[in-house]
């Protein structure tokens, strides 16, 4: 353990339960001036407890919060503020219809003769973003800007307000490549004035790139801490989920499903402005991987294929059988299925309950005129939820209650109960617990041996190599490269992404 | 089938008990509220009159519980009530039979209903703006039908249905209880029900999911316009005639009341038309019994308005939770909601 001179933020054996469960047992976590510490666990092993319990959103049950040395108890994220620990959410929590500098100055605005000084105010708020590299116009309204700014705009606020401690809380998980580089850059820049962050995350690679020390919580306990440069990925993710899960996620192996005619069959398939036209074929059991940075088009192909968006060009066909995929009903008429990228805007219906958001696709397929009988609704959905491990107290809690994991389990379910021929998964992964994120890889690889043929895009090229039979890179919304046998790995990918760049370089 | 009764029981509790409330509350106030008798082989008394007085308001909350669970509102179910009194009007007394006037009427309203929906489904505009148009609109159009004036008529036959009564009950009463239970069956029965709420939680997820959002969404318009012609049939028929400015005026507050009454959300969702019923019937007997009681009439609004923000409250999630250990059976009935369906 640090000397406590180190250390700007020490909790010590915090406790917190909620009825029925224990959040948080004897939890230890120590943060040192100047540096960024990553806080890692699966959804439900206490990270948000546990910041909630630091900020004062909780109570805590027991423990101790030092910060600077001296014991410090917020009852509220006002309190945590005022004391020097500010947080930044996922969600951007500022007021989207007010100016940036208002954004920046809400509730302590300079005041001149009792009234908001507008002018004191602009100038402050372009000499404080000036420290972040930002050239903005404050008097614009926060949401003409981009996410990435937003959250720069929350974390120069919170640094503002409160400068000993930055909480991150998934800042990165709406960003492109290039805005993650620039939030970094932020980053790094506040650690050097020696605030302390903790970063939470779900993408294990921006932990390597930005944190110095880690520390991973399982199930309310604390696994422990490590310093990032000692700590590998697989020793990392066996701390996470424990040692059996992890051999199998990186269990890649060679697939061989070459040959054979292609099922599928798209010939200059396109839609102006979203994604230029391409040639794809696919095969039954044979699953395509998508990989490309984010707005390379990858989504864009997605939603081109199953017809959320009308294809302008090109012809689609079948087994030789020219088809109609103008809309989703069209597609799913032709055993398509789409679980798309954004679960909580696309995929799930949150008020309905697990069991309706299964049948959902079945009974849109059937129309409205024949219901499927609530025997047969209750036997799919138990079907499901066991055969895919769905967690949830029963099939009639509303799905939004379930954890993210669950509820992409519950929309693949909603695909597999249409009997799909053609599957189609838009970051099947993305923003899960490790735990589910291996379930779901498993069924995309026993979908594949059943002779499905699937369509997935990740983020994630090693989760891609392991399953992928052939994988397509997309660069500026286009396809630019496709891998096949040896040629798919990381490596590979990246490369290709990479020869793309120079391509359009030169 | 015993379960489900008790679902649907624990449902409509809420509702229940503040109906009950209320009428004990005016019984006590005016001893001879709950006297039924029977007259010419038909029921008369207080409670028949809110059943009967109460019939616009039930039928125009049946549609709009089905707009609302979509996540739409209808403006407009006022208006249409005017024009739809006004078309059938100016169609008995043009020398058409009573059963053309009828489907020629329910026709409007169901047009009205289309146009709705065509501007919210087709070209997504707000509902609330969407049918913000017609109703200012319908009544205007309601006015050039009736050309000004109050078109009187005394068909016997489309009077029978404002005054007349069946089975001992009020023609209006039979009226709204068997269309009230036919939508019932048909959103409960089919799989619209599902579908609607579908819709109402997430329309773009229902969408992907292969649902036909904008037939599912102009449907629903079209049983508010159909509601509100049917209601407009029996408002002017009670009357005896046809007032383009009067009819339904302000009834869409009411109906919108009455579906939250009913503990349908405004967000959208999960709906159930008995209680968005048992919602209108719970206005009625406010008003009824306000009149009853004798209250100087320049209370009565207030009164209502104070009712109901009980009765909100009483729904609110807020209370609900910190009052979740007294209020045992409405937890039940939080619980059982979703079973329901």
């Amino acid at each position: 353990m640090q000397t406590s001179s180190d250390n700007i933020l020490s909790a010590v054996r915090i406790d917190k339960g909620f009825p029925g469960t224990k959040a948080l047992d004897k939890v230890d976590f120590h943060l040192q001036r100047g540096e960024v510490h990553a806080l890692l666990g699966e959804n439900g092993a206490g990270k948000s407890t546990l910041i909630k319990c630091l900020t004062g959103a909780y109570r805590r049950d027991g423990g101790n919060i030092l910060l600077d040395g001296v014991e410090v108890d917020p009852r509220d994220t006002f309190d945590a503020q005022r004391l020097g620990i500010g947080t930044v959410y996922q969600e951007v929590n500022l007021l989207p219809n007010l100016s940036v500098a208002e954004n920046l100055f809400l509730g302590r605005q300079p005041r001149r003769f009792g009234m908001v000084d507008i002018r004191a105010m602009n100038r402050k708020a372009r000499e404080l973003l000036s420290e972040y590299e930002l050239k903005l116009d404050v008097t614009r309204a926060l949401a003409s800007y981009s996410v990435a700014i937003q959250q720069v705009v929350a974390i120069a606020r919170a640094v503002d307000l409160s400068g000993k401690v930055l909480i991150l809380d998934e800042p990165t998980a709406s960003l492109d490549a290039h805005e993650v580089a620039m939030l970094f850059r932020i980053v790094r820049r506040l650690k050097a004035r020696g605030l302390g962050i903790i970063f939470i995350t779900h993408f294990l690679e921006q932990v390597y790139e930005i944190s110095d020390r880690i520390t991973v919580l399982r199930n309310g306990r604390l696994v422990g801490t490590r310093n990032t440069a000692e700590l590998d990925r697989r020793d990392l993710i066996a701390m996470m989920i424990g040692r059996e899960l992890a051999a199998e996620i990186h269990a890649a192996e060679a697939h061989a499903a070459e040959g054979g005619e292609p099922r599928y069959r798209f010939r200059n398939y396109g839609r102006r402005g979203r994604i230029d036209p391409f040639d794809l074929d696919v095969r039954a059991g044979e699953v395509v991987g998508i990989a490309g940075l984010l707005g390379s088009g990858r989504t864009e192909t997605a939603e081109v294929l199953f017809g959320a968006h009308r294809a302008d060009s090109g012809t689609a066909e079948i087994d030789g059988r020219r088809v109609d995929l103008s809309s989703p009903r069209a597609a799913i008429r032709e055993k398509f299925g789409f679980c798309p990228e954004d679960r909580k805007t696309d995929g799930i219906v949150g008020d309905l309950s697990v069991r309706e958001n299964i049948v959902l696709a079945l009974q849109a397929r059937r129309g409205w005129t024949r219901p499927i009988s609530r025997a047969e609704q209750n036997r799919l959905a138990d079907l499901y939820i066991r055969a895919l491990d769905i967690r949830t107290a029963d099939r009639e809690k509303p799905i939004k209650l379930l954890s993210g994991g669950n509820q992409q389990k519950a929309i693949l379910a909603r695909w597999l109960a249409t009997e799909p021929e053609f599957l189609i998964l838009d970051e099947p992964t993305r923003g899960i617990d490790v735990g589910a994120h291996a379930e779901i890889v498993r069924l995309i690889e026993s979908l594949r041996e059943k002779g499905m043929s699937l369509i997935v895009i990740s983020s994630e090229l090693e989760e891609l190599v392991a399953y992928s039979t052939r994988i397509i890179v997309l660069r500026d919304r286009a396809h630019v490269a496709e891998l096949g046998g040896e040629r798919i790995t990381a490596h590979q990918i990246v490369e290709a992404i990479a020869a793309a760049n120079e391509r359009r370089a030169s | 089938m015993t379960s489900i009764f008790r679902t649907y029981l624990a449902r409509l509790l809420p509702q229940l008990i503040a109906l009950s409330a209320i009428i004990i509350a005016i019984s006590m106030t005016f001893p001879g509220f709950l006297n039924l008798e029977i007259q010419n082989g038909r029921l008369y008394g207080s409670l028949i009159d809110i059943l009967n007085r109460g019939a616009p308001v039930v039928l125009l909350a049946i549609g709009m519980t089905v707009v609302i669970a979509t996540k739409g509102i209808d403006l407009s179910v006022g208006a249409v009530m005017a024009i739809c009194g006004a078309v059938a009007a100016s169609f008995i007394t043009s020398g058409h039979s009573l059963f053309e006037t009828i489907l020629i009427t329910l026709a409007v309203g169901i047009l009205c209903g289309v146009w709705n929906g065509i501007l919210v489904a087709v070209l997504d505009i707000q509902p609330i703006i969407a049918t913000l148009v017609l109703m200012v609109a319908g009544r205007g159009i309601a006015q050039l039908v009736t050309e000004g004036a109050i078109l009187t008529f005394n068909d016997p036959g489309l009077i029978f249905i404002g005054s007349g009564s069946f089975a001992g009950l009020p023609m209006p009463v039979v009226v709204w209880l068997v269309f009230g239970v036919l939508v019932a069956l048909l959103v409960r029965q089919s799989a619209l029900g599902m579908l609607i709420e579908a819709i109402g939680v997430n329309r773009q997820a229902s969408t992907l999911s292969g649902v036909l959002t904008p037939v599912l969404l102009i449907a629903a318009y079209m049983l508010s316009g159909l509601c509100a012609a049917i209601g407009g049939i029996i408002a002017a028929a009670d009357i005896r005639g046809a007032d383009a400015n009067n009819a339904g005026l302000w009834l869409e507050l009411d109906a919108i009341l009455a579906v939250v009454v009913g503990g349908t959300s405004l967000l959208g969702g999960r709906f159930s038309i008995a209680a968005s019923v048992l919602g209108a019937i719970i206005i009625q007997a406010i008003n009824t019994g306000i009149l009853l009681s004798g209250f100087p009439p320049e209370f009565n609004l207030i009164i209502k308005a104070a009712i109901i923000v009980f009765i909100l409250v009483l729904q609110s999630p807020r209370f609900r939770t910190s009052f979740a250990f007294l209020a045992f059976p409405r937890r039940a009935a939080k619980t059982t909601e979703q079973e329901a369906k």
